[in-house]
């Protein structure tokens, strides 16, 4: 397992270095230029401005630069926002982002398991019933329009929490961005659970378990759980990808300073500093969870051998 | 039915609203929460060019001229000035008490150092232009002169020369933009770019910036070296970034906003009835209009352009689509337009008072004269920014000309692009028609609109449109010394153009919003300027 | 979805699996009410624009933003442009649906010959091939499928090769898992022992013999591609117009729901009952071709 942790990390600088190259030159094919206005811009003002961004040297000179910048941690200026470099800006968001999706997705797995277990105890009851609807209609209801009928019920008709804004990171202002975020996850992963648990639960050793007497409680704590959630482990990855796209969504609605939002903004602005910081970023982080997730698996199965 | 429904709802809503609104006002506010649409890109009063830059460096920084209450040009920086008999000399004579935030006084150096700092090809401002009427600006901008050739002196540290190409009496108003603005020249070369920051920026204005967490907020707190520092009232202003327009009215309903930037197509007409009275609608000076490429066929027949011009019911357009009162359009330059001195009669093209039914009935005319027919439609294209009003207006658009001519004689094809592929498109002639909008918040000088069009004005000129008439009638303007005469140039020019139509005016524009009863110190304007130290909680 | 590639298919399947498979799967009835109920939303989609007087493109601007309306047969109420919202609804389940079904087969082509090919092979062509997949798992996606869309002027077949390209990836996975598993089959090893071509074992006999795990993650991929074209919506991204689509009016209804609450509703509806379809289908699917659920 350490070697397979080792051979996964090698491939670490590959595969950013691939992305990277490919995001770059992406970035550039696609029309749209980021120094576009609408005022007439005198040609000696845009030859600065290119110059300033090197974008007035050719593409591959840009490209070793750039790569040699990012080598030194130098992501470069923002195109759009002009008063901050691109690494201030990713760090001055992650907090943000960071809290709001992990505690998402932390919410969202202990719920999610605790629905799916007690559905899955219950099969065919109306907890069961109840439960899986509540799982499909989470699924069901894009968070575009989740969130804003949230704000209308708890900020505008009840006043309990805040329709929007960061509140210097006041508890009062997470909650529905957080709620907003985890539903659809809650759902997934209940329904995972619900799945597998069923099937561990039929699962020889379960029945051996019980056929000794163990107490249900301890049967399902001790034996079924943890066989139960091999399949909620493997779909974190999955699952990060989700809060990534969700956060786009609702930290735009919520006016959050994330940086889920840089990421289409930025590309459809044509920030192409900003773009690529984002997304070399959460490669990082999809990697590293994607590992991360992996060794879990690891742990969790034994029948699993790595390397 | 549909009223019940709708009112039931509202109804609801706004119960709540008051209820938290109630809670909230039990003692006098001291905090003004302003949405702001995007999150300003700069603070830098020379780099910054929207908007909501504007908004927050208004509050932060005062120019020679400034805005009244009411947007009228009053006294700022600068106490008095004097033109020189032919025009070409303002002499500004600045305020003995005027005082940066870190007390240091506020000179005519500073000023000096900040024009500059505009026209320098290496700051490479987008907003450089502004300052072409001072002696040599465009020169130095193009980098065929020094920086120190710009023809503003500072003879001592009270009095400021600005040297002018021509007569222009609307420098004065033009003097109030953020570009002009003066900025503290040992804080910027301390700090570099990053003299933005707060506790980096020194500013001369009411506020001065507390905190800057960028897509949250921007704090400022009363300047208290400002000279008028006892008449600002409100001692804390928040600028709030609000790109969800639906969200923003959401915030504003929860009681966590007072102001704000805008309001959703939607929401205007039901918002105007069922918040009486925090509903706030004003004329924007600018318009709504669309560009023809006129180079390119079939744009390039006159015939083509009058027609599709005529065939739209604009009336409709603006009680139907837009919805927030608009002022149909008949002109390139809106309504209320003037010099500081001497008013811009308002130029309309000639079938403006015609009914609808001869408009149609003319334009028929134009398009088979142009030769299509059912057989051999003219195809047309729309291009738009994603944005849904434009996306509204070019569906309407299509429906109008597919009523008034018929059998898809005409048929409209609507292409929707990001911003930055709309603004590379239209700058490289890239399209057929376009929608488009320009707004002359800097100053309400007709040139500001006209030049756009002139044919050397290079991607701006977004039609592609050269007629030497009316360059000739714009450049003989900007010579003009008797400011009469000026104005009657510029009309005529108008005329000219509204005559080609290279251009196709739809509306001028206004600004809705939801501003908190409570609130007040306000006079809504043209520009659409507020200035915060005016504002006061009841 | 990555669950299944950790289940283990149960046996060789032959033709009595797949009716036994069937038998089972009719007797679920929430997936048959699930299927029914596609196939009616799928009818009224293709046929219902026919039954209204309106067309989809016709503006009504005496009746802008009207709700449901009897009298002038706007069942569902009129949108913002005043255009009928029953057809716009239904012709906009076509767009969805397509894009769905579409993407949905472009990422099965993709993934199933990608992901046999790597399992069967193996050893190094595997490690490659995997590691592209890899490579790929870590690019945060919605940044290439918005590049995608702008570089083509948002297209209408780019829409389902962008989206089909990017959830090819879980597809490929999973048929490499259970490629590897069914190569090691006794008809699979006895086919080899003949010396039956490598590519026409694939085809012959790996492929078909994938169909159970495949059609399981078809009907749970769709309704998640429905869903992605509705974000795609919410950035700004959508069809363009005079098409429409169930994420370009829910996108729409929801900046209005407070003031025109049916042009958010009827959509959302819509989409809410198509994807709760999907998702039981696709779990009744699952239950019946896996035994060992039973």
């Amino acid at each position: 397992m350490i070697r397979y942790t080792y051979l996964r990390l090698a491939w670490f600088v590959p595969t950013l270095f691939v992305i990277i190259t490919l995001s770059f030159f992406l970035m550039r094919v696609v029309p749209g230029s980021p120094l576009a206005t609408e005022e007439n811009l005198p040609a000696a003002i845009r030859a600065n401005l290119m110059a300033a961004y090197h974008l007035d040297r050719p593409l591959w000179e840009q490209y070793l630069r750039y790569m040699g910048n990012i080598l030194r941690g130098d992501f470069g200026p923002s195109f759009q926002y002009n008063d901050y470099t691109v690494t201030e800006l990713i760090w001055l968001g992650f907090p943000a982002s960071m809290q709001i999706g992990g505690i998402a997705i932390l919410a969202a797995s202990v719920i999610g398991v605790m629905l799916g277990t007690v559905a899955a105890l219950r099969q065919n009851s109306w907890l069961d019933h109840s439960i899986m609807a509540g799982a499909m209609t989470g699924i069901t209801i894009p968070n575009f329009v989740m969130a804003p009928l949230l704000t209308l019920l708890f900020a505008v008709v009840l006043g309990w929490l805040p329709a929007g804004g960061w509140g210097r990171g006041a508890w009062a202002n997470k909650v529905l961005p957080i709620v907003a975020l985890a539903l659809p996850q809650i759902a997934y992963i209940a329904r995972l659970t619900r799945g597998s648990m069923i099937e561990v639960l039929r699962s020889n050793h379960v029945r051996t378990a019980r056929a000794k007497g163990m107490p249900e409680t301890i049967v399902v704590a001790r034996h079924a759980v943890r066989g139960a959630m091999l399949p909620v482990v493997s779909y974190l990855g999955p699952a990060i990808a989700g809060i990534v796209t969700g956060s786009v969504v609702i930290e735009r609605i919520f006016g959050l300073p994330g940086i889920g939002r840089y990421f289409v903004e930025g590309a459809l602005n044509r920030d192409y500093t900003l773009v690529m910081g984002v997304v070399i970023f959460y490669a990082v982080i999809i990697i590293v969870m994607n590992l991360i997730v992996d060794l879990l698996y690891a742990v969790l199965d034994p029948k699993v051998r790595l390397g | 039915m549909t009223t019940i429904f709708r009112r039931g709802l509202t109804r609801a809503l706004m119960a709540a609203t008051f209820a938290t609104v109630l809670a909230g006002s039990a003692a006098a506010q001291t905090v003004l929460n302003r949405g702001n649409g995007a999150e300003p890109q700069t603070l830098d009063p020379q780099r910054a060019t929207g908007v909501p830059e504007s908004n927050i460096l208004r509050d932060l920084f005062e120019t020679l001229t400034t805005n009244a209450v009411d947007g009228k040009t009053v006294p700022g920086a600068a106490e008095s000035w004097t033109f020189s008999g032919d025009g070409l000399t303002l002499t500004f004579r600045m305020r003995a008490d005027g005082k940066w935030s870190n007390a240091d006084p506020v000179t005519a150096e500073d000023f000096v150092f900040a024009f500059r700092r505009l026209v320098d090809p290496q700051t490479a401002s987008r907003f450089a232009w502004l300052a072409k009427p001072i002696v040599n600006a465009d020169a130095i901008t193009k980098g065929q002169k020094p920086v120190d050739q710009l023809g503003v002196s500072a003879p001592d540290a009270r009095t400021l020369v600005v040297r002018l190409e021509s007569p222009t009496p609307y420098i004065v108003d033009a003097l109030k933009h953020n570009a002009f603005a003066p900025v503290h020249r040992p804080t910027l070369q301390q700090h570099g770019q990053q003299f933005t920051r707060p506790g980096n920026l020194v500013t001369n204005g009411a506020y001065r910036l507390t905190e800057w967490v960028p897509q949250s907020h921007v704090r400022l707190e009363k300047n208290a070296n400002f000279h008028d520092a006892a008449g600002v009232r409100i001692p804390t202003v928040m600028h709030f970034p609000t790109v969800d327009r639906a969200q923003e009215v959401t915030r504003y309903r929860a009681g966590e906003l007072d102001w704000t930037y805008e309001l959703p197509v939607d929401q205007i007409q039901p918002l105007a009835q069922s918040m009486k009275d925090h509903f706030s609608n004003e004329l924007y000076f600018g318009t709504y209009y669309l560009t023809l490429q006129v180079q390119k066929a079939p744009y390039s027949d006159p015939r083509v352009r009058a027609a599709l011009a005529m065939a739209i019911d604009r009336k409709t357009i603006v009680e139907q689509i837009t919805r927030g009162g608009e002022i149909p359009a008949y002109s390139w330059v809106p309504p209320g337009a003037n010099d500081g001195a001497v008013a811009y009669d308002l130029q309309v093209a000639d079938f403006k008072d015609w009914p609808m039914q001869r408009r149609v009935a003319e334009a028929r005319k134009l398009i088979a004269d142009a030769g299509f027919t059912a057989r051999n439609p003219l195809k047309v294209e729309f291009l738009f920014n994603t944005n849904d009003t434009h996306r509204r207006i070019g569906i309407g658009l299509a429906s109008m000309w597919e009523e008034a001519f018929g059998n898809g004689v005409v048929q409209t094809e609507l292409r929707n692009v990001e911003w930055q592929v709309y603004l590379d498109s239209t700058a490289r002639g890239e399209f057929g028609m376009a929608r488009a909008g320009w707004i002359g918040a800097t100053f309400p000088d007709a040139s500001y609109f006209l030049e756009k069009f002139k044919g050397d004005a290079g991607e701006a000129n977004t039609s592609k449109w050269a007629n030497p008439e009316y360059d000739r009638l714009l450049e003989a303007a900007m010579r003009e010394p008797n400011p009469q005469k000026r104005q009657d140039m510029m009309e005529q020019a108008e005329q000219v153009m509204l005559k080609d139509m290279p251009i196709i005016p739809i509306y001028h524009y206004t600004r809705a919003r939801l501003i908190r009863p409570t609130l007040t110190g306000w006079v809504r304007n043209p520009q659409d300027v507020a200035p915060s130290r005016y504002m006061v909680f009841k | 979805m990555t669950a299944l590639a950790t289940r283990s298919p149960a046996g060789t399947r032959g033709r009595s699996l797949w009716q036994d498979a069937l038998r089972r799967l009719a007797r679920n009835k929430m997936a048959m009410i699930s299927l029914a109920l596609l196939l009616v939303i799928a009818l009224v989609c293709v046929v219902g624009p026919w039954l209204s007087p309106h067309s989809m493109t016709r503006v009504y601007w005496s009746r802008v933003s009207i709700p449901p309306d009897f009298a002038n047969q706007h069942w569902f109420g009129t949108d913002g442009n005043g255009r009928d919202l029953f057809v716009r609804t239904l012709a906009g389940g076509r767009i969805s649906l397509m894009v769905g079904v579409v993407a949905t087969l472009v990422s099965l082509v993709i993934g199933v010959t990608y992901g046999a090919v790597a399992g069967y092979f193996g050893g190094r062509v595997d490690d490659a091939m995997m590691r592209i997949v890899d490579i790929l798992y870590s690019v945060p996606f919605i940044f290439f499928v918005i590049l995608l869309f702008v570089f083509f002027e948002r297209n209408f077949l780019m829409i389902f090769v962008a989206i089909g390209a990017v959830v090819w990836l879980d597809m490929a996975r999973i048929v490499r898992g259970q490629a590897i598993s069914l190569k090691s089959r006794e008809f699979v090893e006895a086919a080899r022992a003949t010396g039956v071509p490598g590519w026409r074992i694939v085809t012959r006999h790996i492929v078909p013999n994938l169909l159970g795990p495949v059609v399981v993650f078809v009907t749970l991929t769709v309704p998640q591609v429905i869903l992605f074209e509705s974000f795609l919506s919410f950035i700004g991204l959508g069809i363009q117009e005079p098409m429409t689509s169930w994420g370009v009016l829910i996108n729409d209804g929801a900046s209005s729901m407070s003031t025109a609450p049916w042009a958010l509703v009827f959509p959302a509806a819509f989409l809410a009952l198509t994807l709760f379809c999907f998702n039981y289908l696709g779990d009744g699917l699952r239950d019946a071709l896996d035994p060992k659920d039973r």
